[in-house]
């Protein structure tokens, strides 16, 4: 009996085995049908700023990049063919970024090239670009009006004139709450993209007619923010607007406590969001945003796969603020703007990517992106965030803001 | 018109920021002025230190004042051991700048390994307030390490001034050979003073890592600066390197509170431009 048990259950196995071995044949038969990509690897070539001032955000760009490839490549690549991405440190200077970039297309010869970060190098690398007519999807040039080049993409939805447009939001929440500003004190760093929205907000500020009690700039690498600080507390605006650029906000509030002052209502353009998330000073920051990680964002195409790997590769390498912010989606978003021009027009061929982005819009996890604008920009989705119960959140517009928060106003 | 508040919590600024000057410069001038090697590897081993300072804090929840009692030794090591090498290898003069550039390089590259290109801030678990003076705010951590920078270029000044070593390394800083001839060991000499350089190369980073964000490429901002605070005060001169340190922060801190920010990174080298064509005795 046990016998007749025994070979009963090894027939079993054996069949068993056999199924799997069958079903693992048939599946790996079915296999390259769906994905499993294979011949020769499409070549993307980039730079990144891995070393210099410019690391900390390219180590985001570089995150995703890295992520958005291993995930392509475990679907069906890009048209059949595995993705290889071809990543170079560009130092963080634009004439290593141009000399790196004549690289890849004439040495590496790479068959296509994505941008690097942030704006000077954009545009070291846009100029290389236009001499051999390569596309160029680039995830963050600042200034919208000098990117001429008519192939170049931009995956930031800034609009074509951030001066005019980017302090609109802070501007209209402001106007919005119980208590407008009657005054404001603006600071400027002397970066480039920074600078010249500081200009749009004291325009903005004036057309709203906000009394402007102080403005300053200051050079961009400026160490010690004692004396901004003290002339920022003599000018005691209603409110204190910031374009300022990576952790120059904690700076700036740093040297605020130490002399005994808190401003009622404080935004930073482009702040670097851990530092001043974790700072004391930080609680109630205002800033500059277009994408964070919390619904309706998370809903959009990519997020839900994309977010959860991110986090893990963001805690590996590790990156202090391990959220999906708007650099990680603009970075994102250039992928699949890279992916969606390669699928719409099933080639590699740069100038047909570049009509059919032209003409077409691309759902991506930044939002819905055109490109018919001047320079190829689309519509301005700038929107402003605050950081309440020590977490970066959308509130505002209202209806970008997760469900039962309010922006808070002291 | 700046009110008077303005200017007094300006002055303040600027001669606290003077005394963080000063120490960074302190280790270049004497290895300048005393060793005839213009060590700029005092900015990444200062930096070193700041990291150092944050890892143990956050990770180890280590005070910084006792962070500061582990790593001014080891940094005196460190010191010793690179002077060590340099001498060994009869780097000198503009060489050692070349070279010295190289270990600032090494110790980027390696701090962004360690602790990635991203900032860093050192948070301590409790508020340190400003202490006051009438309207003025005083900031504490940064009036004790002008205080400590007073103290270390006073100390220094006074070895170098009154006690046997430091009339032999001024002797050494001459002419070795002769300061040979009388006895001196210079070369044992010059290692003591690469050990404090880097000692006091270490302290700095330390407030460095108290009152500022970190990320790597900050070696490199404090460049110019500090050697503009090194030339105007004199090589081989730490009371000068404090005293233009104060200068510098002081006039960098006016020109901020009175006229455009954008301003102030002039100030230090237009004051050593004037000063080099003036040319005083003392410079």
């Amino acid at each position: 009996m046990k016998k007749r048990e025994g070979r009963a259950s090894r027939r079993a196995v054996l069949g068993g085995i056999a199924g799997t071995l069958g079903a693992s044949a048939l599946v790996s038969a079915i296999r390259p049908l769906k994905a499993a990509p294979s011949g020769q690897p499409v070549r993307i070539g980039s730079t990144l700023a891995l070393t210099g001032p410019l690391a900390q955000t390219s180590l985001i760009h570089k995150a995703v990049g890295e992520i958005y490839v291993e995930l392509t490549n475990k679907k069906n690549g890009f048209l059949g063919r595995p993705v290889e991405w071809i990543l170079l440190d560009d130092q963080s200077k634009p004439d290593v970024a141009r000399s790196l970039y004549e690289k890849l297309i004439t040495v590496d010869k790479v068959d296509l090239i994505l941008g690097p970060y942030a704006t000077g190098n954009i545009l070291a690398a846009m100029g290389v670009a236009q001499r051999y007519q390569k596309i160029l999807i680039q995830h963050t040039f600042g200034l919208p009006h000098l990117a001429k080049y008519e192939m170049q993409f931009p995956a930031s939805p800034i609009g074509p004139e951030p001066p005019k447009s980017a302090p609109i939001p802070i501007f209209d929440l402001l106007a919005a709450s119980k208590t407008p500003p009657k005054t404001i004190a603006i600071v400027a760093s002397k970066f480039p993209s920074t600078h010249f929205i500081g200009q749009g907000a004291r325009a903005e500020a004036e057309k709203r007619k906000i009394k402007e009690v102080l403005y300053l700039d200051y050079e961009f690498g400026t160490r010690d923010f004692g004396a901004i600080a003290a002339r920022v507390k003599d000018a005691n605006a209603d409110f204190l607007y910031c374009a300022d650029i990576g952790v120059e906000p904690v700076q700036l509030l740093d040297a605020l406590k130490k002399i005994g002052y808190t401003p009622p209502r404080h935004y930073h353009l482009f702040s670097a969001p851990g530092p001043l998330m974790n700072s004391a000073e930080g609680n109630l920051a205002l800033a500059y945003t277009y994408f964070e990680e919390h619904p309706p964002f998370t809903t959009r195409p990519g997020a839900a796969e994309l977010i959860p790997l991110y986090h893990d590769k963001a805690k590996a390498l590790g990156i202090p603020y391990p959220f999906f912010d708007f650099q990680a989606a603009a970075s994102a978003t250039a992928w699949q703007m890279l992916e969606a021009a390669i699928t719409g027009t099933n080639s590699l061929d740069d100038k047909k990517m570049a009509a059919w982005l032209k003409a077409n819009e691309v759902k991506a996890i930044i939002g819905d992106l055109r490109f018919d604008g001047p320079n190829n920009h689309g519509p301005d989705q700038s929107k402003v965030k605050q950081v309440i119960d020590k977490k970066w959140v959308v509130v505002w517009p209202t209806e970008y803001a997760p469900p039962g928060v309010k922006a808070m106003l002291p | 018109m700046p009110s008077l508040n303005l200017l007094g919590q300006a002055l303040v600024s600027g001669v606290l920021i003077g005394g963080i000057y000063g120490l960074l410069g302190l280790g270049l001038t004497l290895s300048w002025g005393l060793l005839h090697l213009i060590n700029i590897a005092y900015f990444g081993l200062a930096f070193l230190s700041a990291y150092l300072t944050y890892h143990l804090g956050t990770v180890y929840h280590v005070a910084p004042w006792f962070a500061a009692l582990l790593l001014l030794p080891a940094f005196f090591v460190l010191g010793v051991g690179l002077h060590w090498s340099l001498a060994r290898f009869r780097v000198s003069g503009l060489v050692s700048l070349l070279v010295t550039f190289g270990f600032i390089v090494v110790i980027e590259a390696l701090i962004q390994i360690i602790w990635t290109a991203d900032f860093r801030k050192l948070e301590l678990p409790y508020e340190v307030p400003s202490l006051r003076l009438g309207q003025l705010y005083i900031p504490t951590l940064e009036l004790i390490a002008w205080a400590l920078a007073v103290l270390f270029a006073v100390l220094a000044w006074a070895v170098l001034r009154w006690t046997y070593f430091g009339k032999a390394v001024r002797a050494a800083a001459e002419d070795p050979a002769i300061a040979a001839s009388f006895g001196i060991n210079h070369r044992v000499n010059a290692l003591l003073i690469a050990g404090i350089c880097a000692a006091s190369a270490a302290l700095a980073g330390v407030f460095i890592a108290l009152t500022t964000t970190l990320a790597p490429s900050q070696i490199f901002s404090w460049f110019g600066v500090v050697f503009a605070v090194v030339i105007i005060g004199g090589l081989g001169n730490p009371l000068g390197a404090l005293i233009a340190g104060v200068l510098i922060g002081v006039a960098e801190s006016m020109t901020m509170a009175v006229t455009a920010p954008a301003w102030a990174p002039l100030v230090a080298f237009s004051l050593l431009i004037a000063l080099m064509i003036w040319q005083p005795r003392w410079l």
